[in-house]
């Protein structure tokens, strides 16, 4: 008899169905975005060790959704993050048919060129998050609205280096920088480091790439040789600094230099927005969670794409909207600050939207140790001793 | 032989005097806990307690202490008179901070790498229940009539009110960046909850979940970035509150009736959380990077002395007999 009453009452239940889908159910708010990385033909990197990985910046990704959708179960808010691949050659094609979607959170990781070429075809149409790309002119010359600069400039990579060499006192640099452009840029930004924080480049020495000498076979038995006569008969120097943002010698030089001195800069003691041993300010945490979910030491890719999308999420969780307008407002106003396991928050520069950061100064196993250093004050925040300030900037949007 | 070994702890007990209480300190690299003389301040002894111990509490009869050994993935129990491990407690994975109910049974436990809560039976070592809770659960407290337990997640930036009947969320108020800790004051009325990245503790009202009042602190010649609220005490009487400001190296001490800072004390390096004897004579800070506990006379708002301890002190309890 019971049974009977709940069949019907089933029954009456499903017949319901459509008219209580009209009622107003609480609904989840849906914030989209989108990963963007262009992948760029190259030669395998020098060290086995920074071999590219598939999920390169989208594992970063991965792990922020995953931490936006845990508070959002709280706020009523989901995260989507689409993970797309491209060439330079199909970038272009790639981010109109996210436009298309209407997803307006952009991160790309992409160089120098082709973010500056996706801002432009962007216009005011989304907002890209630059998670890679480290050219000072996209802050300066280059800069556009619609961009915010996740990845740290050359600048405050430079400048948090140079900070560290002046307080060690070796303000007398030997500058060995590639012979590809984007060598040459990352040249220019130690020169204007050393100026800024009265440092000695004694001499320039550009390391030319003529193909050969990368370690495979007896590659390394002619490294050996071509080190030291390479770098001899220089003026006296404190420390080697390497330019090498095109991976073709840099890691040759610790302990193959004719003088004893050590290497700083694209080897040795290098400026970093993140690093595997990270361990303090809730570092181990973030470690664990990123190598769980992706069965890799974390890089700087993706810690920059997480930091991305967790803007969006942390947007989207105080402001209480999934409204890309209203977050956009919110990231860029002076009320938005973030966490990112770096110590203190992080906050958009208003100048040219780059985010503040503190910079590791990392060796290949450790954070030795982490920039702004205590010596360096400033009127506003430490941390925009780093970088190109508000009254040098040449960015006017 | 035996029964002399037993008999000689206890009567060196009895010999102290009556208002020396022992204080356990959590070395989170050394992974042992020191134990201290709250009266003569002296190093009674260093016991090892498992991998990376951090949080600890003690029950409210002071015969079993609780030591979250966060790289073992459990808590183990300890007789506080032996520091012999009597048993240990499952916890979920990551262990980082807990809070015992008022009653001394259950004890809730923050899982910080699996966003969860978990409550474990101290009698039954049973879990009771798994509660789901935002990124990174740190900071737990709970309310003076046991009915509420507040979990902080420090990513997510939520303090989530958890109903202990029926071990569900009943309120999410949200923060500021990375909230540590969560006190209630005595009555009830007052929820302290710090952010050490926000660099505020915000004072929330148990009834409304409202915020109503948010503390931020200025502390001349250091850097606004090194104030990072982490511990926070409040005496019985509701009256002082003090709170650990993490690389700042000073602990605030704060009008707990008007809420507003009235004091910096310097204490040692990167302190983070402390914990009061039971008369409320003394404070002990732990100050992680300095490797010691900073003494403060709590009537005199005074640091009385440092002691060292261990290797990165975390956690501290003071025995409550």
């Amino acid at each position: 008899m019971f049974k009977g009453i709940i069949g019907l009452l089933a029954g009456a239940a499903a017949l319901a169905g459509p008219v209580m889908a009209q009622q107003p159910q609480p609904e989840m708010q849906q914030i989209r975005a989108a990963v963007l990385r262009v992948d760029e033909e190259r030669l395998p990197p020098i060290s086995r060790l920074d071999l590219p990985v598939e999920d390169l910046g989208f594992a970063g990704a991965r792990l922020a959704i995953e931490d936006n959708d845990t508070t959002g179960r709280f706020m009523g808010q989901d995260f989507e993050a689409l993970e797309v691949t491209a060439t330079p050659e199909t970038a272009a094609a790639e981010l109109d048919k996210i436009l298309a979607e209407g997803i307006q959170f952009v991160v790309v990781l992409a160089d120098d060129a082709t973010t500056l070429a996706l801002a432009d075809q962007t216009g005011d149409r989304a907002m890209l998050l630059n998670a890679r790309a480290r050219a000072d002119s996209l802050r300066g010359v280059d800069c556009r609205f619609n961009t915010i600069h996740v990845a740290p400039s050359h600048a405050m990579l430079t400048d948090a280096l140079a900070q560290f060499l002046m307080w060690k006192n070796w303000p007398d640099w030997l500058l060995v920088h590639g012979s590809h452009p984007e060598d040459q840029v990352l040249a220019e930004a130690w020169r204007r480091s050393a100026a800024k924080f009265g440092a000695t480049i004694v001499e320039e020495r550009i390391f030319e790439d003529t193909g050969g000498a990368r370690s495979t076979d007896s590659g390394h038995v002619q490294v050996q040789a071509q080190m030291p006569v390479f770098t001899q008969r220089a003026p006296d120097y404190d420390v080697l600094i390497a330019a090498d943002e095109s991976d073709i010698f840099a890691p040759y030089l610790p302990y193959l230099t004719w003088d004893p001195r050590p290497v700083a800069g694209s080897a040795g003691l290098v400026p970093r927005s993140w690093h595997p041993a990270m361990e303090a300010w809730g570092g181990i945490q973030y470690q664990n969670r990123f190598e769980r979910l992706a069965n890799r030491p974390i890089r700087e890719e993706d810690y920059q794409a997480w930091l991305a999308l967790r803007i969006v999420g942390e947007a989207a969780t105080r402001t209480q909207s999934a409204d890309p307008a209203v977050l956009r407002e919110f990231i860029l106003s002076d009320q938005f600050d973030v966490a990112g396991f770096k110590g203190q928050k992080l906050t958009v520069r208003d100048w040219d939207h780059q985010v503040r950061q503190p910079i590791l100064l990392t060796t290949g196993v450790l954070t030795t140790s982490v920039s702004p250093q205590d010596q360096y004050l400033h009127q506003t925040s430490a941390l925009d001793t780093l970088g190109i300030d508000r009254p040098e900037t040449e960015c006017s949007f | 032989m035996k029964h002399l070994l037993v008999l000689a702890p206890a009567l060196a007990l009895l010999a102290e005097p009556a208002l020396a209480n022992r204080v356990f300190v959590t070395n989170e690299k050394g992974n042992d806990v020191t134990v201290l003389d709250s009266e003569t301040l002296e190093v009674l002894g260093n016991y090892p307690v498992g991998n990376r111990p951090r949080g600890i509490t003690i029950s409210p009869d002071g015969s079993e202490l609780y030591v979250c050994a966060s790289d073992d993935n459990l808590v183990r129990v300890f007789d506080p008179n032996t520091m012999e491990e009597m048993h240990t407690l499952p916890s979920g994975p990551d262990p980082e901070l807990f809070v015992l109910h008022p009653s001394g049974n259950p004890l809730y436990i923050a899982n910080e790498d699996d966003n969860l809560v978990t409550v474990v039976d101290v009698k039954t070592k049973q879990v009771l229940a798994e509660i789901p809770v935002g990124v990174e659960p740190e900071g737990m407290g709970v309310s003076p009539d046991g009915k509420i337990v507040i979990n902080t997640s420090e990513t997510t930036n939520m303090a989530h009110f958890i109903d202990t009947d029926t071990f569900e969320i009943v309120a999410n108020v949200l923060v500021d960046s990375r909230p540590r800790f969560a006190e209630y004051n005595h009555d009830g009325t007052k929820l302290y909850v710090s952010a050490e990245i926000g660099g505020t503790v915000s004072v929330i009202d148990p009834a409304t979940q409202e915020i109503i009042k948010k503390i931020t602190f200025e502390v001349p010649g250091v850097l606004p970035e090194a104030i990072q609220p982490v511990g926070v005490r409040v005496t019985n009487d509701g009256k002082k509150v003090f709170v650990a400001l993490g690389p700042s190296n000073r602990v605030a001490v704060i009008d707990g009736e008007t809420d507003e800072v009235k004091d910096y004390l310097l204490v040692g390096q990167r302190v983070w959380q402390m914990a009061f004897t039971p008369d409320e004579k003394y404070l002990f800070t732990t100050n992680g990077n300095s490797n010691d506990v900073s003494v403060i006379d709590v009537a005199a708002e005074e640091v009385v002395k440092s002691v060292p301890v261990g290797q990165q002190p975390w956690g501290v309890v003071v025995a409550p007999n």
